[in-house]
């Protein structure tokens, strides 16, 4: 057991948080697949201050927190307003600028 | 890397909460409703916050609980209700093999990571002993508003944007004046007019209760016996649980007979036969004025002069009525 063991877990999480934006179809599953990246990536931070001593990973972690969450609010919002122009949150759907 | 991570109880609760973590993470992969996704994520979250404590990190812990699970996840469950929780995915694939495609992908993608992570060579673990002396917040703040002062600044705009955002995203402009009570009415009386529309300009009348049926599938009866179709409610009939009147009719003859009658206890039984027939009679002598225009209505007839009806309610009518009644 060493902190390489945070980073596979790290790097496992990602992954599966890459594939679900990549094979869901629902706009609000898609957007956990990436807050589920984000999150893998704050561990890989956390452990990385640890491995140098320093606290600027968690620092770095912390302000991707916050980015994270105004990102959801906004990204929220527009799935909100798709479904009440659309009456569906399937990526799929929306697709007007489809040449 | 191996000095710092020493400690039993560290390892035995990594190897407890890292497989359920992944476990639970899959469940964003394959459960079918997205409620069960996000309780999952939910689950990762928490057990997030569990490895960031053991990190060294517990003001990240307390953070990790407080804005993921409080706040991030609660608006995600928040808009799943609002957009309806039976959103679920669409059955057919746009391109079918981008599934699979996928998969291979994310395998591979594991692979070359934890190949990096486990061939690079790191620097000996340092450890948060120093770092943490003064306290892990107070360290975290002292970079925070120290060294990214500016940084924080610049958050905290991002955070009122998009705050702002979020209100003018979800914004609707008003397309048409809210209907006040007046306008609905004249909308309704306009509709009735073209013959589109209710077919009553009054309110709708009350289903039928019945003494031992008192629901709101079973129509009303009009004063001819015939059911009202408009006094169910319109959702029972769209669903085709609106019940027949006429199943009900071998009852409500028996109990016009009086087989189900139950009289109350009376002080004695002239003076509660007495009572019924008062009422009985007076029940007759309303309904019979009712019935007897409307019946002179649909043939046509004008109604006769006020004063004659009502001087002479004659005994053939009243016979006339209780056939009616009965049949009711």
């Amino acid at each position: 057991m060493t902190l390489m063991h945070y980073l596979v877990l790290s790097s496992i999480l990602f992954t599966i948080g890459a594939v679900t934006v990549l094979t869901r179809r629902n706009a609000i599953l898609a957007f956990m697949g990436v807050e589920l990246m984000l999150n893998s990536c704050n561990l890989a931070l956390v452990t990385f201050s640890r491995v140098h001593g320093q606290l600027t990973g968690q620092v770095m972690a912390f302000y991707v927190m916050v980015v994270a969450a105004a990102e959801v609010v906004v990204g929220l919002a527009i799935i909100v307003s798709i479904y009440r122009a659309r009456r569906t949150v399937s990526v799929d759907e929306p697709s007007l600028l489809k040449g | 890397m191996d000095s710092v991570v020493g400690t039993g109880g560290e390892v035995a609760i990594f190897w407890i909460i890292a497989p359920l973590m992944v476990i639970a993470a899959l469940a964003l992969l394959f459960a079918r409703k997205p409620v069960h996704a996000a309780v999952g994520l939910i689950f990762v979250m928490i057990g997030m916050a569990f490895l960031y404590t053991m990190l060294e990190a517990p003001f990240l812990g307390v953070a990790q609980v407080v804005v993921y699970t409080g706040a991030i996840m609660i608006l995600f469950v928040f808009v799943l209700m609002l957009v309806g929780v039976d959103a679920a995915d669409a059955a057919v694939d746009t391109l079918k093999a981008q599934r699979w495609v996928a998969y291979v992908l994310g395998a591979g993608l594991v692979a070359v990571l934890a190949g990096v992570i486990v061939t690079a060579t790191l620097p000996d673990a340092v450890g948060l002993e120093v770092a943490n002396a003064n306290t892990n917040p107070a360290g975290v703040a002292h970079v925070i508003f120290g060294a990214t002062v500016f940084t924080l600044e610049l958050v905290g705009v991002l955070l009122i944007v998009a705050a702002l955002s979020a209100i003018t995203l979800t914004h609707r402009e008003a397309l048409q004046q809210a209907r006040n009570q007046k306008a609905t009415v004249r909308l309704r009386q306009r509709a009735y007019a073209r013959g589109e529309g209710s077919q009553v300009l009054t309110p709708m009348p009350a289903p039928g209760v019945y003494a031992e049926h008192n629901a709101a599938d079973v129509p009303a009866l009009d004063p001819y016996g015939r059911p009202i179709d408009i006094s169910v409610p319109r959702v029972l009939r769209i669903r085709g649980q609106e019940l027949d009147p006429a199943s009900f009719d071998g009852h409500v003859a028996q109990i016009a007979e009086g087989r189900y009658l139950s009289r109350p206890p009376a002080p004695t039984p002239e003076q509660s036969a007495a009572a019924l027939a008062a009422e009985a009679d007076l029940e007759r002598a309303v309904v019979t004025e009712t019935v007897e225009d409307m019946l002179a209505e649909e043939r046509g007839d004008l109604p006769e002069p006020e004063s004659d009806h009502e001087s002479e309610p004659t005994d053939d009518g009243r016979s006339d009525l209780e056939e009616k009644g009965d049949r009711s």
